[in-house]
């Protein structure tokens, strides 16, 4: 696959010929449908700019009538997460605080093993890639069991290593935790996107570079890296946005005050105290949608790729 | 060491009996493939066949190794036929089935729409395309949030069209303990048939012009065309695309929690919550882990024959 999009119309072929209705036809239901898509997004901004009596009085369709920015406000600094009401400010840097290094990891280790699995085949190297692969699509309730109790006495030794040398080296450590389990899981689709990606690069290159001497790292950063740049950014794009997107895990491993962003924004839409206010859930929301949004914005194409790249491999 | 004679000749020309420099870089690469495969035998075929184990114990708050042969598998097939009252089980299958044939089929046929109705050469593609697919960035604990305020009764839809003069309009699906899946369905259908039709679309523009020509001129008509001769050519994508979507469905846990605010009462129950539930909360690990093998080997009989082809086929 190249670098262009992977949608793009390069077909020689007469243009379709429709009568105009034809045409009005398809116009209109192509807009219907857009409005149709686009309706949820809407209703979740509108309503997190208007005051809360305006929301349970007033119709969700309408303009915001006294324009506030104030649920925003709260939803980030001052609604109650479970029994803290410090808004959710703490946990979308705990999800940073996760997403970046698990990317940077299982980015650079599928990387490697996508050009080893290509450029250094080894007897069996197809079913290493087999069992790699079917381990994207498990479904993770058949791992949680054994990751808790295995994330249990990794957070005992923390506590051993606490008292004995006054650190747990991130033992324990429920960022640290999480880290690890998304690298895991999110090891056979790096290596899936790298291996597919190596293996067009042409092998003749990586040959010349034997022949000159060039040993196994020197030949990946000097000859694969520099041509990698969009395999790296669907990569980065498809992982960034899985792994700040996840609700299971975070559930599951992280508790309290250490949850991801998504946790927290289940908790706060899910209280069961007070009056629900839904302008600042609304906001909330949106917090946690725009990290992922904007890179979907920013780089679409490549965002388009990596689903693709993650559903057929052909 | 023992000093050995450096081989003058460059490197990749190998010395037939195999020198230690050999050696040493044809072992390099499987040290860097090593730690991630050991990561993967023991994360994922390690903990599988761990929950395995455990299905066949009688394990309740904490995993034990009290063996109790397949009673747990006993028990859940009995709770596959009660009906009355329904065991969670069997409500968390017959929703699975549900929520998994409405999800697949609403995504196939809307992802197709999309697909052909975006690709007769019409203008403006560059900005319908990016907001049938915007859903997809979102995590499913957004859209599940959007969803369960839209369609509540008292704020949403039903509220809107009241305010539009049809006040017989009634619609409360989401508060409803029965219909609360269907909603789940929605929302599931609004985040991912824009992947679909991304699939779909990704297809048709694969195809060869030069039969659509011949097709033209032969006097074929466009929907004859379609049905004849493009859906045939596209029949591994459907595959792909069930595949991929009833995976999905098998999977997907967030979404029925967001949508429905905590599957009150278990209403809205999938053998993804179901699991999670008697493992985390009802104390009953064993019959959790035992719906969790269940699962696992529903996507194994979906997925492994699949990858395996599509393995297969890439190296003909």
């Amino acid at each position: 696959m190249t670098a262009t999009d992977v949608l793009s119309d390069s077909r020689v072929r007469e243009p379709a010929r429709h009568s105009t209705t034809t045409r009005l036809v398809i116009y209109g239901l192509l807009v219907l449908f857009a409005l149709v898509y686009l309706l949820p997004l809407v209703v979740m901004v509108m309503t997190s700019l208007k005051p809360l009596d305006e929301v349970t009085g007033g119709n969700m369709f309408y303009w915001p009538h006294d324009l506030t920015f104030a649920p925003w406000a709260e939803a980030w600094g001052t609604t109650c997460v479970g029994l803290t009401c410090a808004g959710i400010k703490g946990y979308f840097w705990n999800s940073i605080k996760m997403v970046v290094p698990a990317v940077i990891i299982s980015t650079l280790l599928g990387a490697l093993n996508g050009y080893v699995l290509t450029k250094w085949r080894f007897p069996g190297h197809k079913l290493v890639f087999g069992m790699m692969l079917f381990a994207c699509f498990i479904p993770f309730q058949s791992v949680l069991i054994p990751m808790a109790t295995i994330l249990g006495k990794l957070g005992e030794f923390g506590r051993t290593l606490t008292d004995t040398i006054g650190v747990s080296l991130g033992f324990g450590n429920p960022t640290v935790n999480l880290v690890l389990v998304h690298v895991v899981y999110g090891l056979g689709f790096t290596t899936l996107f790298f291996r597919n990606y190596y293996e067009t690069f042409p092998t003749e290159l990586v040959k010349a570079a034997m022949i000159d001497g060039a040993g196994f790292f020197q030949i990946f950063r000097r000859v694969l890296l520099p041509n990698s740049a969009p395999i790296f950014i669907v990569t980065v794009i498809y992982q960034f946005t899985n792994i700040w997107n996840d609700f299971l895990f975070g559930a599951t491993f992280a508790a309290g005050e250490a949850s991801p962003m998504t946790v927290a924004l289940y908790n706060v839409v899910n209280t069961s105290t007070g009056v629900i206010e839904y302008n600042v859930n609304m906001a909330a929301a949106i917090i946690a949608a725009a990290p992922t949004l904007l890179v979907y914005l920013l780089a679409g194409r490549y965002f388009v790729r990596g689903l693709m790249a993650g559903a057929v491999k052909g | 060491m023992t000093t050995t004679v450096e081989p003058i000749v460059a490197p990749a020309v190998r010395s037939p009996h195999g020198g230690l420099r050999d050696r040493l870089r044809d072992l390099v690469p499987k040290l860097v493939l090593a730690p991630s495969f050991a990561l993967v035998l023991f994360f994922v075929y390690g903990f599988n066949l761990w929950t395995v184990l455990l299905s066949f114990t009688n394990s309740k708050a904490f995993p034990n190794l009290n063996f109790i042969g397949f009673a747990n598998y006993q028990k859940l097939w009995n709770w596959t036929f009660q009906t009355d009252p329904p065991s969670n089980w069997y409500t968390a299958l017959v929703n699975m089935g549900l929520f998994g044939g409405l999800y697949v089929v609403f995504c196939l046929a809307l992802g197709l729409t999309l697909a052909i109705l975006l690709d007769q050469k019409i203008r403006g593609e560059g900005i319908l395309r990016p907001i049938y697919l915007y859903p997809l960035a979102l995590s499913f604990i957004v859209t599940g949030t959007a969803w369960k305020l839209f369609l509540d009764p008292r704020l949403g839809l039903e509220k809107a069209v009241h305010d539009l003069g049809w006040s017989s309009f009634h619609f409360d699906w989401v508060v409803n303990p029965r219909m609360m899946i269907y909603c789940v369905a929605i929302a599931g259908v609004w985040q991912t048939s824009g992947f679909v039709m991304a699939m779909f679309l990704a297809a048709l523009r694969g195809i060869d012009g030069e039969i659509l020509k011949a097709a033209q001129i032969d006097g074929a008509s466009a929907y004859a065309t379609y049905r004849r001769i493009v859906i045939p050519i596209m029949r591994p994508v459907f595959l792909s695309a069930i595949i991929v979507l009833a995976h999905m469905a098998i999977k997907s846990y967030d979404l029925v929690l967001s949508v429905t605010g905590k599957n009150p009462g278990g209403a809205a129950e999938l053998p993804s919550t179901f699991m999670y539930s008697y493992t985390f909360t009802r104390s009953q690990m064993a019959v959790g882990s035992t719906s969790a093998v269940i699962m696992l080997m529903t996507i194994a009989a979906i997925m492994i024959p699949y990858l395996y082809s599509e393995l297969r086929e890439k190296h003909r």
